[in-house]
């Protein structure tokens, strides 16, 4: 345990929540988009018939049964998680927590997995129509899982519509304001559309992969084509989408957002924008500032000469690490102007006829294949370190959250995760690439590729009769 | 007037047992892996279950973050006593959990997979036996946490729950085979099934025997008149179910052992429940001292009302459409 000498248990336990959530928040980032993505598919292949679609289907189903399970299994680490590290957390926000948990594995969870094995294994065993609504219900169960999980989240962030009762507990006044707690509509939106860019950069990626070897091959193109209309119509949604949860932020967590911005000092006539610079939280100043002035005001009060608080209005106990919020923040926000980029590019090679040819956009489509699960986990850093030393913004501190740990035992639980997720997830992300290598083929089989596949199946038409002979 | 403590105390235990019902099956078939070394029975055993474990395990996060809910002041206590078990099986179930998508993915290192479910099962099932003989010795409690030490959860009593658990899920995945596959690989899950009955039964003795020693409140709860009346009828049940599990299993009736067995784990159960009434922590902490108040309970009583009812249904339908015999090599294409 030596290197985790001179850590205590508080560190060591957010460390420990910091990595397991990272790695599994970039599985529903993508399993969202894509859960999404496949009921789009096979919607198209049941309409128009044209295998294609089915094709795309099946391969990307492949895909999506390996993040599935991934962000399964790491899913229900995150569910014990809060009461083995966090479990004086637990006991105080048990009663609000706990039940939006429990709609969450009620409403999504159970929906999601209940369906899976038909969407998975299924489309022989029970027809199109109910193949098609099993891939609905896994598609919708993602959606009311990131309902659920981000209102607990947020009521973390911007807490309404609770009291607090003689254990120390807090307990519901109102569910409605639980639920609906000020940042939870801004940061839902925020989410999912983040999944679908993510997806959909990915989904492009694999396009143009393919598309740089073979601009001919059918699947590519549609995958391609599709990835981009979704990057030219989403980022610019998103970056508007990002800029009203910032405003929403400053209303109610003015301290995350003085250190997103790098505001340790107040500007009373007019704040200004600081592109980059390195936050210095010793001395309380941004060292190397290049800074744009007055737009700072102009952005977040619509006025150039607005005053705006910074860090100093603030007791310093209550300050959350800036270097660390303010860079994760200018990562993100880089990586969706990079997004928009993207889109509006696609869009004039559409124009010029040029979307399944150019080297150049297909390079750039594939450098950016990553860039939406960076994004994801830079925000979140962003909005999760912006609202420390708390754990429920400005009532429950993260030192008052932790469990009577002894840092040893926290350690050696770290350094197990830490093995065990290097093997298992460097596993997956080999065998996600291998399936991501090969093009999309006519025939495409299901996840249960080693079994020679019917030939059934391949257009709607054509699976009816075989589907109408077996039965 | 309904008192919801105990409503709710009744669903996480259902919740739970849920779980065991169907998760035993999983962790068992995974558990008896290294007995089934050719890849055909391999992958037709694990085709058995690979449309349902992830419904299945979602009864486990079910089980966690209600009682999160329900009873945040005994998931609070619990947890952190039960760090290094909990820890252990969440591991042991990352590994079995890819297992099922990877091991499809490659040929090179399709032992290695196998390794890992076999391993990951193995895992999650000890310690999940050896937190269920760690909360039953009862734990340290000081004010609302935790007050015990790092390795109170292991003690000879733990550890032959832990084992107990291991012959019981044992049993319920070789039913489970004799249920859905046909050949040499149904007469040899005939074979184990004896063995792992006679197992899962001498381990129901050894801590039926030693639970009363741990406390002397068990000894009362169980041997003390009046309480005989409702005590009495466990033990005698178990032993009919036994008879009957034993002649279906030399009759070879493929549909019956599995449920008999499950009968058997329902006892067990019930048992568990007589012995634990009315604490959630043995004898520190009452359900009523550990219940969420009455408006999350509330809220979440409409829930589950609706909700449950509505999975019980479309998790029997994925049951019925993957009904039937599983068949070397055909998947389940």
């Amino acid at each position: 345990m030596a290197m985790f000498e001179g850590w205590d248990a508080v560190v060591l336990a957010r460390a420990q929540f910091a990595f397991t959530m990272s790695f599994h928040i970039i599985f529903p980032a993508f399993s969202i988009g894509l859960a999404s993505y496949l009921a789009v598919l096979e919607a198209l292949w049941l309409w128009t018939g044209r295998e294609v679609f089915i094709n795309l289907f099946n391969y990307w189903l492949k895909i999506f049964a390996i993040a599935f399970g991934m962000g399964v299994v790491s899913g229900i680490v995150m569910s014990y998680q809060f009461g083995t590290n966090w479990s004086a957390f637990s006991d105080k926000t048990g009663p609000i927590i706990g039940p939006l948990m429990a709609y969450e594995v009620l409403t999504a969870f159970f929906l999601e997995a209940g369906f899976l094995g038909v969407m998975l294994f299924g489309l022989e065993r029970v027809g199109h129509k109910l193949h098609f609504f099993a891939t609905l219900m896994v598609a919708i169960g993602t959606l009311f899982s990131a309902f659920w999980i981000l209102s607990a989240n947020s009521w973390m962030q911007t807490p309404t519509g609770y009291a607090i009762n003689e254990a120390g507990q807090f307990i519901a006044a109102d569910w409605w304001k639980v639920i609906f707690n000020p940042s939870f509509p801004y940061r839902l939106v925020h989410m999912v559309l983040a999944a679908y860019l993510t997806t959909a950069l990915v989904v492009g990626a694999v396009g143009a992969w393919h598309l740089m070897k073979n601009s001919h091959l059918p699947g590519p193109r549609v995958m391609f084509s599709m990835a981009m209309w979704m990057a030219t119509l989403v980022a610019p949604l998103q970056i508007l989408a990002g800029d009203q949860h910032g405003l929403n932020t400053l209303e109610h967590q003015p301290a995350k957002l003085m250190a997103m911005e790098g505001h340790y000092q107040s500007h009373p006539d007019g704040a200004p924008l600081i592109l980059f610079g390195l936050p210095n939280q010793k001395e309380a100043r941004v060292d190397y500032a290049v800074e744009v002035p007055k737009l700072g005001s102009l952005i977040l009060k619509h006025n150039p000469n607005a005053p705006l608080a910074g860090l100093d209005t603030i007791p310093r106990e209550n300050w959350p690490p800036v270097p660390v919020t303010f860079w994760s923040f200018r990562i993100m926000v880089g990586i969706g102007f990079l997004m928009l980029g993207l889109g509006l590019l696609s869009l004039i090679m559409r124009w010029r006829g040029q979307l399944y040819q150019s080297r150049f956009m297909h390079v750039f489509a594939l450098a950016m294949g990553p860039s939406g699960f960076i994004a994801v986990l830079a925000g979140w850093v962003t909005t999760e370190t912006g609202r420390q030393p708390f754990t429920v913004f400005g009532l429950l501190r993260t030192s008052d959250s932790v469990s009577p740990l002894a840092a040893p035992a926290v350690a050696s639980s770290l350094i197990a995760f830490g093995i065990v997720y290097f093997m298992v997830y460097l596993a997956g992300a080999i065998y996600l690439m291998r399936l991501m290598a090969s093009p999309p083929h006519h025939g495409e089989e299901g996840p249960r590729g080693d079994v020679p596949a019917r030939a059934a199946g391949i257009t709607p038409a054509s699976g009816v009769a075989a589907h109408g002979l077996q039965s | 007037m309904i008192d919801i403590a105990i409503v709710w105390a009744f669903i996480i235990a259902f919740a739970v047992f849920v779980y065991v019902v169907m998760d035993g099956f999983d962790l068992g078939l995974g558990m008896l892996f290294p007995l089934f070394p050719k890849k055909e029975d391999r992958d037709v055993m694990m085709n058995t279950v690979a449309p349902v474990w992830d419904g299945n395990e979602t009864w486990l996060v079910l089980g966690g973050g209600g009682l999160m809910a329900a009873f945040p002041l005994a998931y609070a206590v619990l947890m952190p006593a039960l760090y290094t078990p909990i820890i252990i099986m969440l591991l042991g179930l990352v590994f079995r959990g890819v297992a099922f998508e990877f091991r499809w993915r490659t040929t090179r290192e399709r032992n290695l997979w196998d390794i890992a479910f076999a391993g990951g099962s193995l895992l999650a099932t000890l310690s999940q036996g050896i937190a269920l003989g760690a909360i039953l010795q009862g734990v340290t409690v000081s004010g609302r946490h935790y007050g015990g030490g790092w390795w109170d959860w292991l003690t000879p009593f733990s550890v032959l729950t832990g084992l107990a658990l291991v012959a019981g899920y044992g049993l319920l995945g070789a039913t489970w085979l004799i249920l859905k596959t046909e050949g040499e690989l149904r007469e040899r899950a005939y074979g184990l099934s004896w063995w792992l009955l006679f197992a899962m039964l001498g381990a129901i003795g050894a801590v039926s025997l030693a639970t009363p020693f741990l406390d002397a409140e068990y000894a009362r709860r169980w041997f003390a008149w009046p309480n005989v009346l409702f005590s009495a009828p466990v033990p005698i049940a178990v032993a009919a179910v036994t008879i009957l599990l034993l002649r279906a299993l030399a009759a070879k009736q493929d549909f019956r052992p599995f449920f008999l067995s499950l009968a058997l784990f329902a006892l067990s159960y019930a048992g568990l429940g007589i012995s634990m009434w009315p604490y959630i922590v043995p004898r520190s902490i009452t359900i009523w001292q550990a219940a969420a108040p009455d408006s999350s309970l509330v809220f979440m009583s409409y829930g589950f009302a609706v909700l449950v009812p509505v999975i019980l249904g479309y998790t029997a339908w994925a049951y019925y459409v993957f009904r039937g015999k599983v068949q070397a090599g055909a998947g389940y294409h």
